[in-house]
């Protein structure tokens, strides 16, 4: 009975030092140092590490900029960057360390929605915002599945939804198509919601879909698909999926003498395109995107420009979303006068027309940007045309 | 056919198409079947690490024509040497000293060996695809609307003069013949005489090789190869050997075909999302109907 007793006790101590050392952890989010420390919990190793590495190359370029002209109100921008290894287990671990360790006012990234996804309930348990740059998803992001708003949950770019809008309307009234064939990545939620997306708004608005086809991630072979296409009548393709899949069916569709206009959607942004499909099968290729390097606006070529002076490289979406990311954290911050968490997602929440290179936008009471969709046109592989199409 | 005629010219070209399409993704599944079946038939293993020793002949074909400059020939041969070299030595690494155990021992070293190559071949390329050099021309030849282009004659072509070559090594040669002595009993090849353990490396030799030409050939024509490219492929010429009669080589060429015909037709007139169900619920039919395939030697288990 005594030893029970004994044990018990021991427990409740055990316990207690947890609490109390939880306690100590949290306290120190948003202490009074003369330093703002930001969480970064990318992708930077694994399957999808060239988003994660392009988005903090951006939000990287952002923080010096802020830091080199004299922080946040005389406050340094601490980032500590930890690698998620494109793992949603990891990124949840990762979320958990960045808050009750390290002591970050706010979290950025993961850059896919899945891996996203996996932190908004350490970010909800620990009152601290993570902000996406590139999770696109229509559900689940900012959103629980009934609609209801997750606190301290944000994101910068628009969502699939809206991919497939713009992508239907685009061919119904740029490229004045009535008739389209559809041909989706079946195995991906992306691929499935911009089709739901586009079959909708390309239908109601009179139009024809006279084919539907589907194919998984890794198929090489879309010559059978495509065969059968090419016996119907039909004024576009319309490609929800990523460029790995797409790349191949493109250079497919044009040796088999298809040269009807391809549509696809940000999946498609990505130089291995280019190395797949060829030169010239990329004519007459149109993709929805977040920003396009031909954007003359100031702001898009200034950042161009320190992108290009920084790296050496040509910025691509990844890296301009990651620049604004990084700037919009630290904007929040600035008119949260404060490195309180609640503060900085209240100041989120409340944004109002800030100017980034990937367009201007104001948050929504889903914490969804409202913000202008560029959709791209490829001639012989190249950035020949961009369009702005706002949200309405 | 009473269809096609009926409604015009237009399907039946379409069908032609098809059937284009059928033969160049057949080809390539044959040469990956042969390995199959040819190591199946002489020391009864379902080498599942074949797969990948196709992928580590499309890389090789990758390095070579990339960093060297090589053209099509010298690449198919450097490629098809080096796997030969990779099939021998996990023939002597990972299944020699298993020779005497249960036959699942050796099965379950072959999915390890698989994954070993896959994942090792990951560390050192990552995991992203590569897209080939522009090996052949890119000239199409048109028949009405049917569209035949360089690769697929190349992929047809180099697949027929594999298989003579092989024909002539089984049935004409030395070495051929004690592979056929060593699969029809081994034990009574070895009082013969013959050198059974080199046997087996040439016969792993050969069926590599033929599987890093099919690796090459298709880097060219699809132009796209990363480190898990092995798998589906490698499931769909064991399918094709199955189908073929396993241990048979004949069979394994018509197995493949029959395969990637029966793919192209599905994804062209049934539903795309079929094709890969269509495949395997076949190879849940024939082991049904016909588990000895179609020249299979319908052998009785030794017990």
């Amino acid at each position: 009975m005594k030893r029970r007793t004994i044990l018990s006790l021991f427990s409740i101590i055990l316990i207690m030092g947890l609490l109390v050392g939880c306690g100590n952890g949290g306290a120190t989010n948003g202490g009074d140092a003369d330093v703002i420390k930001v969480g970064i919990n990318y992708e930077l190793t694994g399957g999808v590490a060239s988003y994660g590495q392009s988005s903090v190359d951006g939000i990287m370029l952002a923080f010096d900029e802020i830091n080199e002209a004299g922080g946040i109100d005389g406050k340094l921008i601490e980032p500590i960057k930890i690698d998620n290894k494109s793992e949603s287990a990891e990124a949840t671990s990762v979320a958990t360390r960045l808050m009750t360790q390290e002591g970050v006012v706010m979290s950025l990234g993961p850059a896919t929605s899945g891996n996203f996804m996996a932190t908004i309930p350490v970010a909800q348990s620990n009152g601290i915002p993570v902000l996406s740059s590139s999770s696109t998803a229509d559900v689940g992001v900012t959103t629980d599945a009934d609609g209801n708003v997750y606190d301290y949950s944000f994101r910068l770019c628009f969502n699939d939804s809206f991919q497939g809008v713009t992508m239907a309307n685009f061919a119904l009234n740029n490229l004045n198509a009535t008739k389209a064939v559809m041909i989706t990545d079946t195995s991906s939620d992306y691929g499935k919601g911009l089709a739901e997306n586009f079959k909708a708004t390309f239908e109601g608005a009179g139009g024809q879909l006279v084919a539907e086809e589907g194919y998984v991630k890794d198929d090489k072979d879309f010559n059978a698909i495509l065969t059968s296409i090419r016996g119907e009548d039909f004024d576009v393709i319309f490609i929800p999926g990523y460029y790995q899949e797409a790349g191949l069916i493109i250079k497919q569709a044009r040796d088999l003498g298809i040269d009807a206009p391809v549509l696809g959607a940000d999946g498609f942004d990505s130089p291995v395109l280019l190395e797949l499909a060829g030169e010239e099968a990329l004519t007459d290729v149109y993709f929805s995107n977040h920003y396009s390097s031909l954007d003359e606006d100031p702001i898009v070529q200034d950042f161009i420009a320190a992108y290009k002076e920084k790296y050496g490289t040509e910025p691509n979406a990844f890296n301009a979303l990651g620049y604004d990311l990084g700037r919009w954290a630290a904007d929040a911050v600035k008119r949260a006068g404060s490195a309180d968490p609640d503060a900085i997602r209240d100041a989120l929440a409340e944004t109002k027309g800030f100017e980034g290179v990937t367009g201007t936008f104001d948050m929504d009471e889903n914490h969804n940007p409202v913000k202008s969709i560029v959709v791209i046109g490829l001639e012989n592989g190249v950035q020949a045309t961009s369009v702005k199409v706002d949200p309405n | 056919m009473l269809f096609i005629a009926t409604e015009g010219g237009a399907a039946l070209e379409q069908f032609m198409q098809q059937i284009v399409n059928g033969i160049s993704l057949g080809s390539i599944y044959a040469l990956v079947a042969l390995g199959y079946t040819m190591v199946y038939g002489i020391i009864k293993l379902i080498n599942f690490a074949h797969g990948d020793v196709y992928m580590v002949g499309a890389y090789v074909g990758f390095a070579v024509t990339t960093y060297t400059g090589l053209g099509f020939i010298p690449a198919l041969i450097i490629s098809m040497v080096v796997c030969a070299v990779l099939g021998m030595s996990i023939e002597k690494i990972a299944y020699k000293p298993l020779r005497n155990s249960t036959r699942i021992a050796v099965l379950i070293t072959a999915i390890g060996v698989s994954l070993l190559l896959e994942y090792t071949m990951m560390y050192f390329v990552g995991p992203e695809v590569r897209s080939y050099p522009r090996l052949l021309s890119q000239k199409v030849f048109r028949f009405g609307s049917v569209i035949i282009n360089m690769q697929q004659i190349y992929i047809v072509i180099t697949t027929i003069i594999l298989m003579i070559v092989l024909q002539y090594v089984v049935n004409k040669t030395k070495v051929g013949k004690a592979m056929r002595a060593v699969s029809a009993d081994k034990d009574a090849a070895q009082l013969m005489g013959i050198k059974v353990d080199n046997t087996i490396s040439f016969t792993f030799a050969i069926g590599s090789a033929l599987a890093g030409a099919g690796g090459v050939l298709v880097g060219i024509y699809y132009n796209s190869i990363d480190p898990l490219m092995g798998m589906m492929p490698g499931l769909k010429a064991f399918v094709a050997a199955v189908f073929g009669g396993i241990g048979s080589i004949p069979g394994a060429m018509i197995g493949g075909l029959s395969i990637g015909m029966l793919e192209t037709l599905v994804s062209g007139y049934g539903n795309s999302m079929y094709r890969d169900a269509a495949v395997f619920a076949f190879l849940i039919l024939i082991l049904i109907l016909k588990p000895s395939g179609l020249l299979g030697k319908d052998t009785k288990e030794k017990v």
